[in-house]
């Protein structure tokens, strides 16, 4: 009933790099940087922890994993195509005229589970679906990922709210914390620090790690719930277009596809690191 | 008609695990059988109704059958786009119930009237807009919406309404209940304005006006074919609801006969103007400050009558 791509995790997270970069720049497409700052924590989720099986989407025992921050599609689109719920030839339609593979998650894609887009739905589902499973008995795990921007949305918080009160464990935030949002640096925005004190300060468990860090990744997601009794929060320090050294810490890659000399240095750079 | 829901909901509960009632913290003195006999279904998700609906999401999407239940504006106009996205777009097995449609919380202010409720549910897609005329048809409904599968939104009048209906009625969604039958004009009412339209057509009924009485408690989708016999077989039709004139049952038709060949020679909107209340009070007081109230509706129905080649306003705003 389970199934998990054959790859390494590093390998897995080099691909989805690739995919994201190509999918971009075939459909001039935006949002580059947030899909690559969380790169590496899809790979770790669909190669070490998420129960899944791509034959059945909908198996009722599945983990859920709620892409909130839906504009970083590519990045879950390139996952579950590797994990094999849809071939990876359909990510060449990424964005085109027609194609189910819209800018941001669709539900009628095998394998998403919600159709997210405008910020701050997607953790609300997530509790709604780990409140039902506590009501069932049931075991799975509910992962919910946030961008930081995306924190500034008020039903992000009454959700944080309510999970704890209701000691919802089977409940895993990861918040992106690439610390740029649409306009500009999130400090100079709306600023999130301390942020995990924040979630502390709701009633979450919540961890600090390097969301590039492959094997801390793994250990703060296996280890969830952290504490019995309570949700648990993973704030992961990343670097919005992490692996492209012209895109990294850069605003302007929330909008710009690479195309052109930069999709050649873009891939050159990713298969030196790989 | 609160209580008849809350009734009703309640037996078919204990019947189904599966439904599950969600308040947004409202309820007082009503809620608490529920919560205290089936607390494995019930859910107080405190006052955050863009979390409600979309925990509501996220549960019927693990196969409960949620209802969200709160009053006036907020179950709807809160969380609109965890309704339009978390609800109709993955097409949750949501049911939105909203107490004290109309000016039922009078008194309150217009923050409390939810007077435009219809007109923006009815504009999502995939979503059943139903807003019961009377205790009966509010039994009926609850027992209809959980049988359908979807999104559903239920406005319900506040408590004490009669019943009006005396006998079994045969209760569909999207189908309209004629309550009377008439050849001379027809009055078509949404929600609690049912009991309005009766005394309408009983006054009527006195001056040798025949009324036939449509309660059309589903807005969405319309009974279209009922709007149309009626303009076929009584020539003059009026809508009447206690919600703007824009957007809800009167737009509703004056849809389907604007689009459609039937000879109709008199149509009008009787319902409120699309404007904040400058008054406060009860139920009564506010419907009879609009005009609503039916011995003004009944004038106005004479008066049009009268003079059906006359000014083609919209009621509403005849007040």
């Amino acid at each position: 009933m389970e199934h998990r791509p054959n790859l390494p995790v590093g390998e897995l997270a080099y691909r989805i790099r690739r995919h994201c970069i190509e999918m971009t720049s075939r459909a001039n497409a935006s949002h580059i940087g947030s899909s690559l700052s969380m790169a590496d924590m899809l790979a770790v989720l669909y190669a070490k922890v998420l129960r899944f099986d791509p034959e059945q989407p909908h198996w009722e025992q599945r983990d859920r994993f709620l892409l909130s921050k839906g504009h970083g599609c590519a990045a879950l689109y390139s996952v579950l195509a590797e994990c094999g719920f849809f071939p990876v030839s359909d990510l060449e339609t990424f964005c085109q005229n027609g194609s189910p593979y819209a800018g941001h998650t669709m539900h009628n894609i095998p394998g998403v589970e919600l159709s997210s887009g405008s910020l701050g739905h997607g953790l609300p589902v997530a509790t709604g679906m780990a409140l039902a499973a506590k009501r069932d008995g049931d075991t799975h795990h509910v992962f919910c990922m946030l961008s930081d921007g995306e924190c500034d949305e008020g039903s992000v918080w009454e959700a944080a709210l309510f999970a704890p009160h209701h000691k919802l464990d089977n409940l895993v935030v990861l918040v992106d914390y690439n610390k740029i949002q649409s306009l500009g640096r999130v400090e100079d925005v709306v600023n999130l620090d301390p942020l995990a004190e924040k979630w502390r300060a709701f009633g979450w468990d919540a961890r600090e790690i390097n969301g590039h860090d492959l094997a801390a990744i793994e250990n703060a997601l296996t280890e969830a719930p952290f504490v019995l009794g309570r949700p648990s929060c993973i704030v992961a320090h990343t670097v919005k277009g992490k692996g492209v050294s012209y895109m990294e810490d850069k605003l302007l890659w929330h909008y710009r596809a690479p195309r052109g000399q930069d999709f050649e240095i873009a891939l050159a750079e990713l298969e030196r690191t790989r | 008609m609160r209580t008849a829901f809350l009734n009703e909901l309640f037996e078919l509960a204990k019947q189904n695990p599966r439904i599950v009632f969600m308040t947004g913290d409202l309820g007082f003195s009503v809620v608490e059988k529920f919560m205290q006999e089936l607390p494995k279904q019930f859910i107080n998700a405190g006052v955050a109704e863009q979390n409600m609906t979309g925990m509501a999401a996220g549960m019927a999407m693990s196969g409960k059958i949620v209802f969200t239940y709160s009053i006036a504006n907020f179950p709807t106009l809160r969380c609109l786009e965890q309704i339009r996205n978390d609800l109709c777009y993955h097409q949750a097995n949501v049911k939105i119930v909203s107490v004290g449609g109309g000016f039922a919380y009078g008194s309150l202010g217009a923050t409390h009237h939810a007077t435009e409720d219809l007109g923006v549910m009815r504009m999502l897609p995939g979503i059943t807009v139903i807003a019961p005329g009377d205790p009966m048809e509010a039994r009926c409904a609850t027992r209809a919406v959980v049988e359908h599968v979807g999104p559903c939104y239920l406005r319900l009048g506040k408590a004490g309404e009669p019943e009006v209906h005396k006998g079994k009625i045969d209760f569909k969604i999207g189908k309209a209940v004629c309550f009377r039958d008439g050849a001379d004009l027809t009055l078509i009412s949404t929600g609690s304005f049912l009991q309005t339209a009766a005394k309408v057509a009983d006054a009527l009924a006195g001056q040798g006006i025949e009324a036939r009485v449509l309660s059309m408690h589903t807005l969405k989708p319309l009974d279209t074919e009922s709007v149309l016999t009626a303009a076929r077989e009584t020539g003059a039709l009026f809508t009447l609801e206690e919600h703007s004139i824009i957007g809800g049952l009167g737009s509703a038709v004056a849809e389907v006969l604007a689009e459609n060949e039937e000879s109709h020679r008199l149509f009008r909107r009787i319902g409120l103007p699309p404007v904040f209340s400058p008054h406060i009070g009860t139920q009564e007081y506010m419907l009879k400050q609009h005009g609503l109230d039916p011995q003004s509706i009944v004038e106005s129905v004479l008066k049009l009558l009268r003079t059906s080649e006359g000014s083609r306003a919209p009621l509403a705003s005849a007040h």
